[in-house]
Formats: structure tokens, sequence, C-alpha cells
């Protein structure tokens, strides 16, 4: 999808240069949640303001939010349907299968950028955290993304003193 | 009230999903289905199969859907404003903050330190389809319906929409 914003907001409307669409993407990365209402918020907001950021988001989500709601709404009212009932037992294996590949995907991210055993060391112990011991994983995420963000601060702290 | 839990259901996988659009999806399913119980693990798969068939993100197609599902209109205005509102504020307040420190170190370590946590909660998804599956259409068409996915998936690099379609195909024909 990234591609064809940038076709359209770069080469076609002439909104943003090549090198700042590129920052924008590298920023809206840094952050959590999906790219693609981040980017359509942020140029909407830089081409047309408050309401320009709104209109852009809107068309990014609204016309299949409308599709799942129409789509599964019909299906889950005949659900009783034995052949509909079939359906819906039909699409679980394939949700599994595309699971496992996302799953091994973030794995192999994660591999690439922290080696084997730090990876699987972590994904144990935060296994153990969330399955065993119940803890919510908001928490288990919470508490690495501050031990993430903390020894910068330290750091900073130190040099900042060094200097003084 | 509901329109605050569904706030919340949907403010915390994407305040904390780093690491790519997918890493929110087990961290919702953490929400609706664990903790909420809004939906079955057989809804949220059916849910998901529909959401990857569909165009456009897959976080607020779940949004809108589970809280128009659990609460009307409202609802998903509620599960939709919490998808996108937040992190888009975060974007739009701090992007000079962000400009600056989008190499650093930290900021890298932060996605790449969340990884292998949403690729394990990933996986105990894996397992909880299967054990789904296995309790509605048994370990024969689970297993060949997996596998067909998968070759069609991995092999020939079919779309997804049209893996979606085949499968509500044959679970219509065969399963019901």
């Amino acid at each position: 999808m990234i591609p064809l914003v940038h076709q359209e907001v770069v080469k076609r409307r002439g909104w943003m240069q090549d090198e700042e669409f590129a920052d924008v993407l590298a920023i809206a990365n840094t952050l959590p949640g999906p790219i693609a209402t981040k980017m359509p918020g942020y140029i909407g907001f830089r081409v047309g303001g408050t309401l320009g950021c709104i209109n852009a988001v809107l068309a990014v989500i609204l016309p299949m939010v409308v599709a799942m709601i129409l789509m599964l709404g019909a299906f889950s009212r005949y659900r009783e349907v034995s052949w509909i009932h079939g359906m819906g037992q039909g699409v679980v294996p394939v949700v599994m299968v595309m699971m496992g590949q996302l799953a091994w995907d973030f794995l192999q991210k994660s591999r690439l950028a922290l080696g084997w055993s730090v990876s699987l060391v972590m994904a144990g112990v935060a296994g153990v955290l969330i399955y065993w011991l119940g803890l919510h994983p908001g928490l288990v995420i919470g508490a690495l993304l501050i031990a993430a963000l903390l020894p910068s601060l330290a750091r900073s702290k130190a040099t900042k003193e060094a200097t003084r | 009230m509901i329109y605050f839990e569904l706030f919340l259901a949907f403010f915390i996988p994407n305040i904390i999903g780093y690491g790519g659009g997918p890493a929110i999806i087990p961290l919702i399913e953490a929400e609706v289905v664990g903790r909420y119980g809004w939906m079955s693990g057989q809804e949220f798969a059916e849910v998901l199969g529909l959401g990857n068939a569909l165009p456009s993100p897959i976080a607020t197609k779940m949004a809108g859907y589970v809280g128009y599902e659990v609460a009307g209109v409202g609802g998903a205005a509620a599960a939709l404003f919490a998808t996108v509102v937040p992190t888009m504020l975060l974007m739009l307040g701090a992007l000079g903050l962000l400009y600056r420190y989008r190499d650093s170190p930290q900021v890298k370590r932060m996605s790449q330190w969340v990884r292998p946590v949403i690729a394990m909660m990933m996986a105990g998804l894996v397992v909880s389809f299967f054990s789904t599956s296995l309790a509605t259409a048994g370990l024969p068409h689970t297993l060949l319906i997996a596998a067909a996915a998968a070759i069609a998936l991995l092999c020939f690099r079919v779309h997804p929409a049209f893996v979606v379609a085949g499968s509500l195909i044959y679970g219509g024909l065969v399963l019901g």
C-alpha cells in the first residue's frame, strides 16, 4: 500500500518531496500502530489541516470497515444454516497457516536483529509470563519498552554530568 | 462504560504493538477473546479470515467490525478512534522529537525487543486456532485445508483473498 500512496502523493499530486516522504515513513515506523493510517493522517494534515487529516484517514478506513460489517453481519445472522456454519469452519485452518507465517516472519526479523539465542530466550520468557503466569501482554511489552528506553536516559545523564 | 472498554481494548494493542502492522493482531485477540470475551476463538478467526481477504490495514478493519458487533455504530467509532487517533496525535505532536531520534539505537531497540514477544503470541494464536479447528472441523479436514493453504500461499504465492475464498467454498460444500 505504501508504494501506491507514494505514487499518488509525490508523483501525481506533488504534495511532498521524495526525501520528505521517506522521512515521514521512517518516523511512522518508529511509532506503534498501523502505518497505513499514520501516513495518510499526517499527509492529510500537512495538505489540508485537521479536516484534511480526518478526511484522509476516513478515506483509508471507512470503505473496508463498512464492507466487513456488511459481509460478516450477514454471515453471523445465518450462522445456523449448516453450509454457512461449514464456511466458518473452513476458514480457521487458513487463518492458522497465515498466523504461522507471520509468527515465522517476526521470529526471522527478530533473529536478524538480536540473534537466535536472545530471540528465543525473550520469546520463551514472554511465553511463560503471559501463558503460564497469566500476566497481561500489555504489562510484559510495556516493561520491555521502558527497559529499551531506560539505559539511554542513564547514559545521557552520565554524559551531561561528564561534560559539566 | 462499554465504549470505554472498547476504547481500552483497542488503545492498548495499538500503543504497544511495535514491529509492524500485524503485530497488533495477537494483542487484540488477547483483549477481545481473552480478557473481555466479546468473541469466541472461532468468530475471531472468521473476522481475521475476511480481514486478510480485503485490502486496507487489518487493525482498522478489526476495530470497526468488533466495535460494531459489541456496541453498534458508537462501538465501531470508539474502537476506530482508539486505533487511529492516539498514535496519530503522537506522530503530529512529537514529530520534531521523533525526527531527531529516528535513527537512535533506543528507538530501534523498542521494536526489536518487542518482536520476539509478538512472535511468541502469534505462535500462541496458531495453537489456539488449531485447537478450535480440531474441535469443530476435526483433524483430517484441518490438516487438509492447512496443507492446501500453505502450498497455495508459500509455493504458488496465491493472493490471500483467493485462499480464503477457496476455504469458504470447501467449508460450505464439505463441512456444512
